[in-house]
């Protein structure tokens, strides 16, 4: 067992996800058998190797700082499932 | 092969005048489509008169886009005329493809009009008043925006992505936007929220994935072309199955503003055709440096076309010695070998090139392509757009239910794995390991590419299966992008188009991969095989 049902837990915690007990089960099965697949890449000796994070290497992409024009505000806010007067409503956070 | 049916005379192309009511309700997930309930009264007046195009017996729908640029410049047709063709069509098999997500019928006519004022006015261009499909996850100002996904249902973006932006300024008439795995996570379609699209060339099949509504609509004649992103071969993989030309260009070509991400770091948006000149002409209008996106590449853009004057005399193509065994159909490694075969007849060399990293490639792009999804995904948290739980109890409650109930199993399960890999004590392990193995991957091209100019292999290891088939597996679904994986990881341009059929009737693919900003090279060896063979005039019997 690579992950069990609690790890599962913690990591959909970590994710914000959460699961039904069913699906909780699936997924730690399913999510061993994807990580012991894995398991292949430690037959790889890679100590001596850079890795790669993008295939075409960029690095520090600069612009001029100039004022553009953002977005209208209503528009930003066209989207949202509970805006109100140009505020995203979201539960309390703060007691 | 009695399942091909081969464009033959009918001595008639469309009727002159008729009437379509799109009227098209498809409730596979009994999810609300509010586009797709649209109706709109459709009267076509001019008759098309043209001995040339009666005598091939094609109908406007059939056509290429270069054919019917030669059309609309000569005013032989209108693009109202063309767009109600498409529309027409659309009408009449969309129950059965279920190729769009969004149809956009009004919208479409609208552009057609517009680009027939252009046209009279001589200004028109290669794509002007073409009518194309968009992959859902592609940004379209004002344009309902899904991804696939139940988190997405009601997002409309308030901008164009850049391709958006560059079709519609080339006057191009965008009739939907195509339906596709949940984020481009998949390879069948399935995995939609709204539903699977289905292969034309056999409706209990799937159509590939993610992008297999844009490479169905293309191969049902459903829209002229089509774009659709390929994070992992979920342009070419579809392309394959469906019996089309579907090409990746290199990473940094096109721009991503405006393609909603899924794994940054492969993730390119690219066309589907009917023929590799049409791949050209779309790849004109998309590709380009934007400062939008900064890893958009800052190279100038040849003309594409120019690309398809040469041969492939003198070509050297690489061959890699690890596709000729395990896990490919006996059928698909033939149809590639007769592929090759017509190659070397027409000039090309090949030489055998040694990629032996692509064996790991899987698990490298299966922890890659979770761990920038789940940070990528991050955003989808209830408070600025889409869907949002009701009736809960507190912030985190309202996170976690919006997620669970918003996106699909197969979305959750990558987010699950990527975050399992980026956690405390396995970013090493998992996600720093791959990306040395990804290394490894690159230097194998790289070297490959010292001794050729093109490397050639199959597409797909196996012709469309059928749909069900393997949606209880993943990772026997993830073996479906064993092929094409390698060349996203290294960032390469790669191209799929027809080379055969299945003694079911089903297209199979050769896939080209070219060097970094070699595209024109693949374009080169993809022309020259497709000016020889006919396997791209098949069309499937609907």
């Amino acid at each position: 067992m690579k992950i069990s049902k609690e790890e599962v837990e913690h990591v959909a915690l970590l994710a914000r996800l959460k699961f039904s007990e069913t699906e909780k089960e699936r997924f730690t099965i399913q999510l061993n058998s994807i990580l012991e697949y894995m398991d292949t890449l430690k037959e790889l000796d890679t100590t001596q190797v850079e890795p790669t994070f993008h295939a075409v290497a960029r690095k520090n992409v600069f612009r001029e700082d100039q004022v553009l024009p953002s977005s209208p505000q209503d528009l930003a806010l066209s989207n949202a499932p509970d805006g109100d007067r140009g505020f995203f409503r979201v539960p309390k956070i703060i007691e | 092969m009695d399942q091909n049916q081969k464009r033959r005379p009918e001595g008639k192309i469309d009727d002159p005048v008729w009437m379509g009511r799109i009227s098209l309700s498809n409730s596979d997930s009994g999810l609300p489509h509010p586009e797709r309930s649209c109706q709109i009264w459709l009267v076509l007046h001019s008759a098309i008169r043209n001995p040339q195009l009666e005598g091939a017996g094609m109908k406007l729908y059939e056509m290429t886009t270069h054919q019917l640029h030669d059309l609309l410049s000569r005013k032989e047709i209108t693009s109202r005329e063309l767009t109600g063709s498409v529309l027409k069509r659309i009408e009449e098999l969309e129950g059965r493809i279920h190729a769009y997500i969004t149809l956009t019928p009004e919208m479409a006519l609208e552009q057609a009009a517009a680009a027939d004022l252009r046209i009279q006015k001589g200004e028109a261009g290669p794509l002007t008043g073409i009518p194309l499909a968009l992959k859902d996850v592609i940004c379209t100002r004002g344009l309902r925006t899904t991804c696939g996904s139940h988190i997405l249902d009601n997002f409309i973006p308030p901008y164009d992505a850049t391709v958006t932006e560059k079709l519609r300024a080339a006057g191009a008439v965008f009739v939907g936007k195509t339906n596709m795995d949940e984020f481009a996570m998949g390879s069948s379609t399935e995995n939609s929220a709204f539903g699977p699209s289905r292969n034309p060339w056999d409706t209990q099949r799937i159509p590939g994935g993610s992008s297999g509504g844009s490479a169905a609509a293309v191969a049902a004649d459903e829209c002229i072309a089509s774009l659709g992103s390929d994070t992992g071969g979920s342009i070419r993989q579809p392309a394959a199955c469906c019996g089309v030309v579907g090409m990746k260009p290199t990473y940094g070509r096109v721009s991503r503003y405006g393609l909603v991400a899924f794994a940054s770091s492969l993730d390119q948006i690219g066309p589907f055709s009917k023929d590799v000149r049409d791949t050209a002409l779309v790849l004109n209008a998309i590709c380009g440096h934007e400062p939008r996106d900064s890893t958009s590449v800052d190279l100038p853009v040849p003309d594409y076309t120019r690309a398809l004057e040469g041969d492939v005399r003198g070509m050297v193509l690489g061959v890699p010695r690890e596709n000729s065994g395990q896990g490919i159909d006996p059928q698909v490694a033939e149809s590639v070998r007769e592929a090759i075969e017509v190659l070397k007849k027409l000039g090309a060399k090949t030489v055998e090139v040694s990629l032996p990293h692509s064996a790991y490639a899987l698990a490298v792009y299966y922890i890659i392509a979770p761990c920038e999804a789940s940070s990528n995904l991050a955003r989808y948290d209830g408070v600025k757009y889409g869907f949002r739980a009701k009736g809960t109890q507190d912030l985190l409650d309202m996170y976690q239910e919006t997620r669970w109930q918003g996106f699909g199993a197969e979305v959750k399960r990558r987010i699950m794995l990527g975050t399992y890999a980026l956690s405390a004590g396995y970013y090493d392990a998992y996600y720093l390991k791959a990306s040395r193995v990804r290394t490894l991957i690159r230097q194998d091209f790289e070297k490959a590419f010292e001794k050729c100019d093109a490397i050639v292999l199959p597409t797909a290891p196996t012709p469309a299966f059928k749909i069900g088939e393997k949606v209880d597996d993943p990772l026997q679904m993830y073996l479906s992008d064993i092929l094409t994986i390698p060349c996203n990881l290294a960032g390469l341009p790669g191209l799929s188009l027809p080379c055969g059929f299945s003694r079911e009737g089903l297209p199979i693919g050769l896939q080209i991969l070219g060097n970094l900003f070699q595209e024109e090279r693949v374009l080169r060896v993809a022309h020259a095989f497709e000016r020889n063979t006919d396997h791209h005039r098949q069309k499937p019997k609907l």
